[in-house]
């Protein structure tokens, strides 16, 4: 079988196991489902029997399990009382939101990660080098939601002028498409330096490391002997070899990154899939969580696998294997 | 020497063996000290001052004037949103966060452990049905995970304790199932299976103690984890509201609205407290990692 194939084949079993795991969590464990799909609002016996029946509930568990996989498969992911919608059309609109945060702070997140690193591996030993060492340590032991805390307090209690709270400024009429986007960049500020100031550190800490290695090397002793500046050097010809552990490692920072999003959105209020998972614990709005944790864990297992074709394909070494 | 039968013939990279010795290790890197004065710090701080300073959550303030006072000499880190006292309240929050995430440890490191060693021993298709299981465990994003499950099973100190314990095995299993892995395959264990040693044994006798310091390292490396998963969990609303952690402060402080009215002296403290333990079990857990496996140093 090619290995390929081999992967998807994984990755499908992985989102049926999923699935599957979803549904004993919320159907079967707790009991009885529409007692807790229902605890936040009260119901008449007419409307709990009508949800028994749309739920197939009244069947046995085989039975209940395939109505799940039905009603998933037609997108049905249920209604919310909480907020009188259906999940789809909420949860559709908070990842929209919440592709937009994660891909402007892991931009940042990764680059400047990656430079940091390769700045202070290159000085290994150097005042700088363990300064950065140290300090990456220290912002990796934060808690993101508190860091998160401190800017909402520095930035709108004390100095004031960036917005601390949603997407856009509540109210605000627009020219123009242009002034609509910088509205959101502008609402992106905080929530992307609270994500970096914790996140970097995992970035700095590997690439670092990964560069020692390769700086030991015997081609680097090559390009050396070839009279290349330290610049040169570094950058061009270590860095592009010390990145390949680098995105073998982004796959372990996927789940770091998910919950330090879900954090940062109740923080700062950002309108995605984090807050809308915080939002119906406080609610007990259990259909709503459920496809909270269903679609975060689809995407995550979907953005591994997408990391290993990239690997795959920056490494043809791998791809033997 | 084929009448030899001892355990040790093989030198395995096993420094210095014993707590004092591993702690006099430790304490000679720099930043392994470091840590090891955070965490004693917090330790002392954790365990003796309850005691001087008893917190009790129904000591609420008499009228509105008492809520989110600034610090006092009657209120040294001043006083919440129900008027109580934040610096006995933090002292009662070290105790909850730092049992709740050792105890989180404990749990994860029997399972990872556990698994790691009968996965990495035995091998075959058992190996493989419990390293599926632990990619899949590995893979799913925790903390999502950990808020549908306390939000299912409901909000006390047990319950958060078994969430994040339960959850946060599968790298520890990883890193003991390679390392029982190479183990296997020395040539003492091939001896001992042949003189008639039961599995059972050879794990306890020949397994076991050689991967024990690896496990101790990561468990160092796990309590951290486990603590920010409480601080976490509890900051989300899932915190045993009878017992508060640090975690609970600041979320009480954040849908208090402390943060925008100001009132630093109430979210400080158990975030910087979050830190030095955090900070402590992860210099000390580095700084153990590397005397424990030579290779890493001179990182």
């Amino acid at each position: 079988m090619p290995p390929l194939l081999r992967r998807f084949l994984v990755l499908c079993a992985s989102i049926f196991a999923i699935v599957t795991f979803n549904f004993f969590l919320f159907h079967v464990i707790p009991g009885d489902p529409i007692r807790l799909i229902a605890r936040s609002q009260r119901l008449s016996p007419e409307q709990v029997a009508k949800l028994r029946e749309a739920y197939g509930l009244d069947g046995s568990i085989f039975s209940q399990y395939l109505t799940y996989l039905k009603n998933l498969a037609h997108g049905d992911l249920g209604y919310s009382f909480a907020l009188h919608e259906n999940v789809g059309d909420i949860v559709g609109r908070a990842l929209v939101n919440t592709l937009i945060l994660l891909t402007v702070s892991t931009t940042v997140v990764v680059l400047l990660g990656i430079a940091i690193g390769v700045f202070a591996g290159s000085r290994q030993g150097s005042k700088s080098d363990s300064a950065t060492v140290v300090t990456s340590l220290v912002f990796w032991s934060l808690p993101t939601f508190w860091v998160g805390m401190l800017l909402v307090f520095i930035f709108g209690v004390w100095l004031g002028g960036l917005p601390i709270s949603g997407i856009t400024t509540p109210n605000a009429e627009y020219q123009n498409y242009f002034q609509y986007i910088a509205d959101i960049a502008r609402h992106l500020i905080l929530p992307t330096l609270t994500l970096a100031l914790v996140d970097i550190a995992f970035f700095v800490i590997i690439t670092r490391t990964s560069l020692i290695e390769v700086m030991s090397e015997d081609y680097m002793l090559t390009a050396r002997g070839k009279g290349l500046s330290q610049r040169t050097m570094v950058w061009k010809h270590a860095t592009r070899n010390a990145l390949l552990p680098v995105v073998t490692a982004s796959v372990l920072y996927i789940s770091a990154l998910v919950a330090g999003a879900i954090q940062v959105e109740v923080v700062f209020s950002w309108p995605g899939m984090g807050l809308l998972t915080y939002n119906s614990v406080l609610a007990r709005d259990y259909p709503t969580l459920e496809a909270c944790f269903l679609i975060i864990s689809v995407a995550v297992l979907v953005a591994n696998f997408i990391a290993d074709l990239v690997y795959r394909r920056l490494d043809p070494r791998v791809a033997v294997a | 020497m084929a009448f030899d039968v001892s355990t040790n013939d093989e030198s395995i990279d096993v420094p210095p063996s014993g707590f004092s010795a591993m702690l006099r290790s430790i304490w000679a890197d720099r930043l392994g000290r470091i840590g090891l004065i955070l965490l004693v710090v917090t330790a002392v701080v954790a365990v003796l001052g309850p005691f001087v300073f008893p917190f009790n959550p129904a000591d609420v303030g008499a009228d509105s004037s008492t809520i989110l006072q600034p610090p006092s000499a009657d209120h040294w880190l001043g006083t919440d949103e129900l008027g109580r006292d934040v610096f006995r309240e933090f002292l009662a929050g070290a105790r909850i966060s730092l049992f709740v995430g050792i105890m989180a440890t404990l749990i994860s490191t029997v399972i990872g452990a556990g698994i790691g060693i009968v996965a990495g021993y035995f091998m075959g298709p058992l190996d493989t049905t419990l390293m599926s299981a632990t990619d899949f465990f590995l893979v799913i994003p925790a903390l999502p995970l950990m808020i549908a499950m306390g939000a299912i099973f409901g909000q006390n100190l047990l319950i958060i304790i078994l969430v994040i314990g339960l959850l946060s095995w599968p790298r520890t299993a990883r890193i003991v199932r390679s390392q029982t892995l190479s183990l296997r395959q020395r040539q003492y264990v091939a001896r001992a299976k042949s003189l008639g040693a039961s599995d059972a044994r050879i794990i306890r006798r020949n397994v076991a103690p050689h991967v024990l310091q690896l496990i101790v390292a990561n468990t160092i490396l796990v309590v951290a984890g486990c603590i920010l998963a409480e601080a976490t969990l509890s900051f989300i609303g899932l915190g045993d509201p009878d017992r508060i952690s640090w975690g609970s402060m600041l979320h009480f402080a954040f849908v208090s609205g402390a943060v925008g009215l100001g009132a630093w002296w109430y979210f400080m403290p158990p975030g910087l407290g979050i830190l030095v333990v955090v900070l402590g079990f992860t210099l000390v857990g580095h700084s153990f990692e590397r005397i424990a496996n030579p290779r890493l140093k001179g990182e």
